[in-house]
Order: C-alpha cells, then structure tokens, then sequence
C-alpha cells in the first residue's frame, strides 16, 4: 500500500500540477470499533487510491480521508449505508492548490520595485539582495551597487553607494548587520536606504548632502552569520569562519578591528561571543571594509549600526582615555538622541563606548577613528531588553523613522564641518 | 565601599507597568555585592504605593491551563520575528517574572543579564493546586554578549508568589 502510494505521488510529481480536480477531503468520525475496521477495509480494498490526512484512531476522533475524484460518490454511498458520520472538508482539491498557487505568484509580483516592498517584516538574505538590485533599478541615476570582497563562505559582500557625481567626493560609510542577530539593523538600513533615494531632491538636508558628498552603505556586512540565523541559530553574532584550533566557530567582526586589537572586551578563546581572531583582519568581512576605506582615501564619517540598547557611542572603546574630539562628538551625540527621541519618546544614553556601556577592543570605529575619521560613531537600536534581539516586525518602522533623524543631524554636521 | 564586606549601591527607581506604560510606581532599594561575588547580591527594596491588582487576568490564564486536556508545550517564544501570540503572553510573562530570580542569584557587578527567548517550556500536571512548568530559557549577558541556555522549574499560583524550585545551568551548543 505504502509502496504504490509513494508511486501515486512520485507520479504526480514527475507530470506537476493537474492530479487532484475534483477530488474531496472527507472528515469522518467513526462512532465505534464496528465502524472503524470497516474503514481501514475500505481504505485498503478501495478501487481508487485513498490517503489518510488524518489518521484513524479511536471513536470519536475524526479521522481526515482524501478521496480522488473517481471514488467519492461509492465512499459516500458507503458512509452513508454504515452511518457512518461525515462532512465534506474540502469539496476541490485541485481548486485549492491552484488558488494557493496564484497567491504565492502574487506575493513574489508584488515585490517588482522598492516602493511595495514590504519594510515593516524581517526579509531573507536573498529576498534583500533582489532589493537591492531593484532599488538600483528605482533610483539609476544615484544608487550604485558594487562589491567589496566575499565572505569566509563566498557569498558577495555588496555596497550601495549614493552619488550625484564628482570624483572621489568626501564621502559618509554606513553599515548595518556587523552582528548578525541583531535584525532591527538590516531592517533599519533597507528603510534608510530607501529614504535616502527617495529624499534627494525633495529633503533639503539630505539633498545638500549629496551635493556634495557620496553615501557607502553596506547592508548585510556578516552575510554568512545572517543566513546562519535564518537556518540554525536565531542568535549567531560572530562570522562564520572555522578556527584552526577548535570546534568553536565565528570571530567577533566587531573585535577584529585593528585598534587596541587584542585588549581588554576582547576574548583570545573561540568559543567565546567576543572572540577577537587569530590576528587583526583575519575576517575577510573586515579586511573588505578597511581595505575600501584606505584605498578610498576620502572617508569623513563611519557609522556602524547594532542592536540592543538604545546607545549612542563614539570612541574609545579600548580605553577608558577620552579621544581628543570628545566634546564635539559628545555634544553632536546629545543633539541627535535628543532628535530621535522626539519622534516617539525612545530614550537614549550616549558617550564613548567605553563610559556608556563597556570596554570593547578592536571595533569598527576606533578603528576609523585612528585612521583619521573623526566623526565615527556607533548606534545601539532599540530596545532595552524587553524583546532583545527578538524587537517585533511591528518595531521596525517607528525604530528606523526615529534613527533616522539621528542619523540626519550627523550626516549634515559633518557636512558642515570639513576636515 | 564597604571594607571587607563588599559594594552597597543606593537605588532610586521608578517601576513601569511591562503592559501598561502610564502605571508606574516609584522604588528604592539597596543591593550590596559580596567580595568575592560566590554569593548573590543582598538586595532589600521599598515600593512606594502599590502594584496593580491583577488577579482577573492571572484567574483567567490559571484556570485556562488547569482545564487543558493535555499538558502544555511551546518553543521559541518569541519566535525569530519577535512575535508572541496572545495565548503565550502569560507563558511569556511568567517565564520573565521566574528568570528574574535567576538573574538576581547570578548576579554580580559585571554582569547585565536578561531573557532573550524561552526555547521550550513544557508543563508538568501537578495533583495540587499549583501550576508546574519546566522551562528551557536563554539568557543574554551583556557584557560578555554570551547567550547562556539555563533550565528553571516554576511553580505558580495566583494566590501564591511564583516560585523557583530548581534551576541549572546548561551547557552552551558549539
């Protein structure tokens, strides 16, 4: 019986779709044991292949019968001369994988352009990289997208970059996902990076930016982490890559950053969340950026996006000594919370990273801040510990409208303050 | 600072109602760090005013359970998109409420935990009046960004307070 079933749908299979017009799913709830043998015969000597969707079990219970077309009127002619009890669940089988089948279409048509791309639910690495390509299309002549390297698994790590033109203009790095648990921040950079395409020109701030500067936005900075928390392990932080001399995997991409490499809120153990590498940049997902960056020449800010905390942070996080620029950036910092939390009333603390929430070796922006780019800061997005890493879809929107703001006040004072 | 003892921080806190943003209820406390951090933290509090009343609601969910033919059985809540359906808000809430108590008894000054999501929670059917529920929970520990899986045995009645009755450690997954 198992065998021809197996057959029946390898068959089915093999020639697709059309295998089920007109066949019904009988709910029926056999009273007693009578009734039940006599529907495990039936089930077994029918003529027509029946399949259980739900098995007999005792009486009472229902039990779910799929019947092909050809058979339904003698099943019913049998249930009814045992009185045995029944209601049609599915009166077309085919109607149904049909109707399905268009809604799925449906979905995937939807998603042709940026503009009905659904912002307010978390998407798949493959579901953004198709954004991408269509938010280049969207927006030709300002969004680019180029690649910067390949992750420790080969999957390509890709850059937008906005620009109105010039050569090699003063340009802004942005960058989400670093960690790849903390989802609110790919979120958050789709949302962005679409207001950002969609303000020039009609935003003055953003418009004056783009004037004159271009904007780097890497989305999905630890793809390989990210497509891990889609498949196995909702909260993987670090890369992917395998350590020589352990069973543990993944670096810290935010520890593997050449300033105070090594140092104290760093790990020198693979298994550890913080685990710095085996040496600075061993990460390809890191060696791409500060390689882009140097070779650049021309980055004035670096803001990396994480979650949670609600924090805004600047350097040091690999000393407890302020930077030189600290007032500056502790004053643009208290201007930009003070903007985000206008919006929706989202508190935020800020200071340097090693002040405001631990000290932390070998990160992005000491990094950026050593090499010159004095306006680098870090966000920590929503929220306080409630939800975590798991911030509900329905988060995602009022998190990157509030963010933005901040994000805005930076841009533009670093617009206005060359260096 | 207090020689040969330990650290003694003086807290003044507001409380906010988790499903009631406007209810909040002013707090001091005093929690004192032992040197050596092997002991859980001493703390002592005072509320000013009261917390809200709400037997209607744990009633509501206390007698939902005792009627369940078969035991209850969940996993990741929330799930990966931060949702929690309405029949788990209680399940959730309480998992909260219990793994407070197992943060306070792990904490120390270097340490910032909280829930990052319950993996499994399976209910164990008691003869008593009490609801039993075995809870597999990950804890997120912010300094050190570990994501810890700790097992906890509660027990719950809405007259009574929730209690702790055992809880361990886990080891980590690779």
């Amino acid at each position: 019986m198992k065998f021809l079933l197996v057959f029946a749908a390898l068959a089915a299979a093999a020639r697709s779709e059309q295998l089920f017009v007109g066949d019904q799913v009988l709910r029926i709830t056999p009273s007693d044991e009578e009734q039940i043998n006599l529907l495990r015969v039936l089930a077994e000597h029918a003529v027509v292949q029946v399949d259980f969707w739900r098995h007999l079990t005792s009486p009472g219970q229902p039990a779910d019968l799929r019947v092909p077309f050809p058979g339904v009127q003698a099943v019913k002619v049998f249930l009814e001369s045992n009185n045995i009890s029944y209601s049609i669940m599915i009166e077309d089988v085919q109607k149904l994988l049909d109707e399905e089948k268009k809604t799925m279409m449906k979905s995937r048509r939807i998603t042709r352009s940026t503009n009905t791309f659904d912002y307010a639910s978390y998407h798949t690495i493959d579901e953004i990289y198709d954004w991408m390509d269509m938010l280049v299309d969207d927006h030709s002549s300002l969004v680019s997208k180029f690649q910067i390297g390949q992750s420790y698994e080969n999957r390509a790590l890709y850059v937008l970059k906005f620009s109105t033109g010039g050569s090699n203009r003063p340009a802004i790095w942005l960058d989400t996902g670093i960690h790849s648990r903390e989802w609110i921040t790919q979120a958050t950079g789709i949302w962005m990076a679409k207001k950002i395409a969609e303000e020039y020109g009609q935003d003055p701030s953003i418009t004056a930016i783009l004037d004159s500067m271009d904007i780097f936005f890497e989305i999905i900075t630890n793809p390989d982490g990210f497509a891990f928390t889609h498949s196995s392990n909702r909260l993987w932080r670090k890369t992917r890559s395998i350590n020589a001399s352990s069973n543990c995997v993944g670096v810290d991409p935010n520890r593997n950053w050449d300033a105070g490499f090594g140092g104290s809120g760093s790990s020198s153990n693979p298994c550890s969340e913080t685990y710095h590498g085996p040496y600075a940049h061993s990460e390809r997902e890191v060696k791409s950026i500060v390689d882009f960056i140097l070779s650049h020449g021309n980055v004035k800010s670096v803001i990396s996006i994480h979650s949670y905390s609600q924090m805004l942070l600047f350097p040091y996080g690999y000393t407890t000594a302020p930077a030189p620029d600290h007032q500056e950036l502790n004053e643009l910092a208290k201007k930009a919370v003070s903007d985000l939390a206008a919006v929706y009333g989202t508190k935020y603390t800020y200071g340097s990273i090693a002040d405001t929430i631990y000290m932390a070796a070998g990160t992005t922006v000491d990094w950026a801040y050593d090499n010159g780019i004095k306006y680098s800061f870090t966000f920590e997005l929503r929220d306080t510990g409630r939800y975590g890493f798991l911030l509900p879809s329905n988060q995602i929107i009022p998190t990157a409208t509030e963010t933005w703001l901040a994000l805005l006040d930076i841009m533009v004072h670093v617009l206005e303050h060359p260096y | 600072d207090i020689d040969g003892v330990g650290q003694k921080y003086h807290l003044e806190l507001v409380l906010e109602d988790v499903l009631d943003k406007d209810s909040t209820v002013n707090c001091t406390a005093e929690v004192l760090y032992h040197l050596g951090n092997n002991i859980p933290p001493d703390v002592q509090f005072a509320i000013a005013g009261e917390l809200k009343n709400a037997e209607a609601a744990d009633n509501i969910f206390y007698n939902r359970i005792k009627s369940l033919e078969k035991e209850l059985v969940a996993e990741n809540i929330p799930d990966s998109r931060g949702n929690v359906s309405p029949e788990m808000e209680p399940v959730h809430l309480l998992a909260w409420v219990a793994s407070g108590y197992v943060i306070w008894q792990n904490s120390t000054e270097n340490t910032k935990f909280q829930l990052a999501q319950i993996k499994r929670v399976k209910q164990v059917k008691r003869r008593d009046e009490y609801l039993e529920f075995d809870y597999t929970i990950l804890l997120h520990e912010m300094v050190s960004q570990e994501i810890i899986p700790w097992q906890m045995t509660v027990l719950w009645h809405p007259q009574h307070s929730v209690q702790v009755t055992q809880d361990s450690r886990q080891p980590k997954h690779a």
